[in-house]
């Protein structure tokens, strides 16, 4: 419970869970759950920056492991070429800057580093994100933040189709539009959209919040508008300006979508049960 | 997983040739089976261009009769076009089984294109003013090499690189498709079409032919038909979003123009350049950068989208 608690006020988990959860709180004052065996030891003030253009992906994420080994906590990547693959399975802490656009699979698989990127992501960028923050100053593409478990991430333009689809934590905030499908199967977190979103909007949700700043083109199966409270407004106030970010017309008019929770049958027997016990 | 790209240069011509190749020979990963070009070069007054072939690529590692056949193939089809009354100005032999002709003609391109295709192993790659539209097995690099495609000047072109999923591997099944009989109109595709064999009966009922049994094909053909009963390019387009169903990128170009659809799932990417001077478009954002090796702003075009440029 004392743990429980010291998450929350670390501002962990502000989020309303209801029905029933396996969700599992961090311990802080367990140390394994922070770190992992591949991860490395750095020093934010040991700082250096490499050139990735005459690189191939495999060769950039050998560097970025190397320089980590090497101590280094603050990395700047110029020349991305919008490659795919970059910045993967970064599982420390590291503020990683890169300087251009990456391709598809960005940042995927990545528990801790901060990542700020001066350009565009294509598709899937942070897919399964444990933790950390990553922030994109342009646009991005579809299936951003794909099945995300934690962290911070942020793109301060438009998105593609289908943002995070299948999320189970953590928190998605999008400067502009985003497109369809965006919080399909969503099963934890929040997302927040400032601008415009696509039609089937949070289809077949589990849980979850979508905080949508601009229009709506069309709720998914199941996805229902849910009232505002004093918490939402407060934890999208804060993190907004964590991003320099801010609501069109303030954060206590967005509109809410939470899951109806009519697609819920867990509790149902499957057809085979049925005949067992009836 | 196939990839598509196209470039428009707005009020001026370029190398298009050069560039296609490099834009497709980055999405080589995408589809390694077969590349094909559908390039847009300056118009010479009511001159046409057809590009056609005599036979496939790996029949010519099968025997001996086949070299024969193919010349005859040729004699045949230089007669029929005499026939017809239309002139041939220019012939180029881009392979011995592959045929560039200059002509002059006038006449019904679909009497034209259908007498042509009666030929045995005969089939029209495109007709047109400006398009020239070459495919073959291989990667961008080998195709460009093949064709001397480095140095085409031209306003605009689309082209694919193939994985081969639900056809054939050889040039009939390759992309772009010409969108027989209409002039200079060419379409690539990335994705699958679930009402295919619905669609091309439909299509066939209506007197439009089909060479290959690959899906994209179907897009060329239905947007020929939109535009025969008086539909824009634009139209056409508009109306293909809500007609083909499955999940598909497209790009199609005229004479004039380059356009691109998304299906309303958005389930295959597309990333965009757009610039007063340039418009480039690709799978996957490498293939622009090959172009524009620097920094530059691009955006995903959204689900249902349609756009058209002009050159």
């Amino acid at each position: 419970m004392a743990a429980t608690t010291k998450a929350t006020d670390l501002g962990m988990h502000t989020e309303q869970l209801a029905g029933r959860s396996q969700q599992r709180f961090f311990r802080p004052e367990e140390e394994e759950r922070f770190t992992s065996p591949q991860a490395f030891e750095v020093d934010f003030k040991k700082r250096t920056q490499f050139d990735a253009g005459p690189m191939s992906s495999s060769e950039v994420n050998l560097k970025l492991r190397e320089l980590m080994s090497q101590g280094y906590g603050s990395v700047v990547m110029k020349n991305p070429g919008a490659k795919h693959s970059l910045a993967v399975g970064i599982l420390n802490r590291l503020n990683l800057t890169i300087e251009g656009s990456l391709g598809y699979f960005g940042c995927g698989l990545i528990d801790g580093p901060n990542i700020h990127i001066k350009g565009r992501v294509g598709w899937s960028c942070a897919e399964n994100m444990l933790a950390g923050t990553v922030v994109i100053d342009k646009n991005a593409g579809s299936t951003f933040g794909a099945a995300l478990r934690g962290g911070d991430l942020v793109c301060r333009g438009d998105v593609g189709a289908r943002v995070g689809i299948d999320m189970k934590g953590g928190s998605i905030i999008i400067g502009g539009r985003a497109g369809a499908f965006c919080g399909f199967m969503m099963q934890r977190g929040r997302m927040v959209i400032l601008g415009n979103a696509g039609k089937n909007l949070g289809d077949s949700m589990y849980d979850g919040t979508i905080y949508v700043g601009g229009k709506i083109d069309g709720l998914g199966v199941d996805a229902v508008p849910a009232d505002m409270t004093d918490l939402d407004v407060q934890w999208l106030e804060r993190k907004l300006k964590m991003y320099g970010l801010e609501a069109p017309s303030g954060a206590r008019n967005m509109q809410k979508i939470v899951a109806g929770r009519q697609l819920w049958n867990y509790d149902n027997l499957e057809p085979s049960e049925k005949k067992l016990i009836l | 997983m196939c990839g598509i790209a196209g470039l428009i240069h707005r009020g001026k011509t370029g190398d298009v040739g050069r560039e296609m190749t490099a834009m497709l020979q980055s999405l080589k990963h995408r589809g390694p089976d077969s590349t094909g070009y559908a390039l847009y070069g300056k118009p010479h007054g009511k001159e046409l261009v057809i590009r056609f072939k005599v036979a496939e690529q790996d029949e010519m590692s099968k025997g001996f009769e086949i070299h024969r056949q193919v010349k005859e193939r040729r004699s045949e089809i230089e007669r029929r076009l005499a026939e017809l009354d239309a002139k041939i100005l220019e012939e180029d032999i881009a392979t011995e089984y592959a045929f560039r002709f200059r002509i002059a003609y006038e006449g019904d391109l679909r009497r034209l294109a259908n007498y042509i295709e009666d030929v045995e192993g005969a089939e029209i790659l495109s007709i047109g003013h400006g398009l020239e539209l070459i495919k073959d097995l291989g990667d961008a690099a080998r195709v460009s090499g093949q064709y001397s495609l480095s140095g085409f000047v031209g306003t605009h072109a689309i082209g694919h690189t193939r994985m081969a999923t639900e056809s054939d591997v050889d040039i009939r099944s390759a992309h772009p498709y010409w969108a027989y009989p209409f002039a200079d109109v060419s379409v690539v595709h990335n994705g699958q079409l679930t009402n295919y064999w619905n669609g091309r009966r439909a299509l066939e009922r209506r007197g439009h032919r089909f060479v290959s049994n690959c899906d994209s094909e179907m897009i060329a053909v239905y947007l020929a038909d939109r535009m025969a009963q008086g539909a824009t390019l634009e139209e056409a387009m508009k109306s293909s979003i809500e007609e083909l169903d499955g999940v598909f990128t497209y790009l199609v170009a005229t004479s004039d123009s380059l356009g691109m659809a998304k299906d309303t799932m958005a389930a295959k990417p597309m990333v965009l350049y757009e610039s007063d001077k340039f418009i480039a478009l690709a799978s996957e954002e490498v293939a622009i950068r090959s172009v524009f090796p620097h920094e530059i702003d691009t955006f995903d075009p959204y689900e249902g989208e349609v756009r058209v440029w002009k050159n």
